[in-house]
């Protein structure tokens, strides 16, 4: 490489990271936060006695998982105006990935809130408790340390998925990338730079996820 | 005067009939122990003075509080049903993400909204009586397994119940243990608590029961203090069951059996 490319990449770091960190990184977390709410109320709802509620959460998580991320994207910024609802990019993006983790994580926390034993649904009733305490209390936290793995790997995907929106006009870090690698043509170097700030935010992350497991992890048999 | 009575409880689960026209009293401040073979349907009896099992017909009546099952009663009355008893399983079933003490203050503190520091001192009383103080900060897997089911009976007073439910409490445990287990129960009936028990130690029984009532094939087949049913039981079912549980352990046993 020669000093002009050196020159050009050194150049382009601090916008790739102020996309990265006024777009990828807050569309992200938004996203996963309200994923998360909404995966386990469709959880719930798909362990829900009532037919019609389990019915729903059923046809919901098999309309986002069988069908692509991208085409969920372009459904809610490019169809939704058309029926007159006009926002713009980023709240679009963040209400397409919510939905997406949200069929997603669905299953995983239903699967773990099956693999906490009945015995402790039982026995917090035995102590008083309702159904929203006996979740709150008992329930959840310990179907978290089964789950934990893999929302983290959701989560992780996410981060890599938000890319996508640099298709619809949101700036974050891969439409940074584009945006100075158009006028130079210097397309490799700059989706490479793009390609090492994903690698090391899903790095750090990963991280996280070993050190969060062996909190969980603390009052467990090993 | 009786704290439980159970009149008529017929329980099925889909075809297979588990429990057939069940009539129970139990007075306040007496222990009754629930003796017979496996699918006999004494835990199925026990898990109905709770409504963890919801007969089909059959009217409970716990202290205050009466439900006819046949009327189908609704999530609250189970629960104010249920909240009359302590219950203690044969699995423990603490909640493993919680110390020992937490354990024992998830009611009180969570559900009664008893003051913390109240609950706490109460908890640490409790873990004394257990003999289990120096547990209070240790999580179930840290326990053995008789420590497990103290805490686990811990658990059930704290939420000063008028009725303890036992459902084989020393049936999962290592031999060694179950004594420990024993002793804890046999104190907190002098001490007059009103205790329903399911278990196989019929040497428990003799000593500590009131009562005592031989279910087989979902029905009571014999009850009366321990002495008439353990010690000169008239139903050959009765006797034959007694025999087999007490033959492995003690030819003097055996002697009585036959009395």
């Amino acid at each position: 490489m020669d000093g002009s490319t050196w020159d050009l990449l050194l150049h382009s770091i601090g916008p790739l990271l102020l996309g990265t960190i006024t777009g990828t990184i807050p569309l992200t977390l938004i996203s996963f936060a309200i994923g998360l709410v909404l995966a386990l109320l469709v959880a719930l709802a798909r362990l829900s006695s009532v037919r019609v509620l389990s019915r729903l959460a059923q046809v919901y998580v098999s309309i986002i998982r069988g069908t692509p991320l991208l085409v969920q994207l372009y459904i809610i910024v490019y169809a939704l105006p058309s029926l007159g609802l006009v926002i713009d990019p980023f709240p679009s993006a963040v209400v397409a990935f919510s939905l997406n983790v949200g069929g997603y994580a669905a299953e995983t926390i239903r699967a773990s809130i099956l693999a906490v034993p009945k015995g402790q649904w039982e026995a917090a009733s035995t102590v008083g408790m309702g159904y929203v305490l006996t979740l709150r209390r008992v329930v959840l936290p310990q179907a978290l340390r089964v789950a934990v793995p893999p929302l983290s790997n959701t989560f992780i995907s996410l981060v890599k998925d938000t890319s996508l929106a640099s298709s619809v006009m949101v700036t974050e870090l891969l439409r940074k990338a584009q945006e100075i690698a158009a006028p130079s043509f210097a397309f490799l170097q700059l989706y490479a730079l793009a390609a090492v700030i994903y690698w090391v935010v899903c790095t750090v992350l990963s991280f996280a996820q070993g050190r969060l497991e062996r909190r969980l992890d603390r009052y467990v048999a090993r | 005067m009786s704290l439980v009575s159970v009149r008529g409880v017929h329980k099925a689960f889909g075809d297979h009939v588990v429990l057939r026209s069940i009539d129970l009293e139990v007075a306040a401040g007496s222990v009754t122990v629930l003796i017979g073979p496996s699918g006999s349907g004494k835990t199925t009896l026990l898990r109905c003075l709770n409504g963890l099992d919801r007969p089909q017909e059959g009217v409970v009546t716990v202290n205050d509080v009466t439900l006819d099952f046949a009327k189908r009663p609704s999530g609250a009355e189970v629960a104010a049903l249920r909240a009359q008893s302590g219950m203690v399983f044969q699995a423990h079933h603490l909640f493993p993400h919680r110390t020992a003490l937490e354990n024992i203050t998830e009611g009180p503190i969570h559900v009664q909204r008893e003051p913390a520091a109240e609950a706490r001192a109460r908890g640490m009383a409790l873990l004394a009586q257990v003999g289990l103080t120096a547990k209070a900060d240790a999580y179930p897997h840290e326990l053995s397994g008789g420590q497990q089911q103290r805490v686990g009976i811990a658990r059930a007073l704290a939420l000063r119940p008028k009725l303890i439910l036992f459902d084989e409490p020393t049936s999962a445990l290592d031999p060694e243990t179950v004594g420990d287990v024993l002793v804890v129960m046999r104190d907190l009936a002098k001490q007059g608590w009103t205790m329903v028990v399911v278990t196989h130690e019929i040497r428990f029984a003799e000593q500590v029961a009131d009562h005592v009532a031989f279910l087989d094939g979902g029905v009571i087949v014999e009850d009366g203090p321990p002495s008439q049913v353990l010690g000169h039981p008239v139903e050959p079912r009765t006797r034959q069951f007694l025999r087999r549980v007490l033959d492995p352990l003690s030819a003097d046993l055996d002697g009585s059996d036959d009395a």
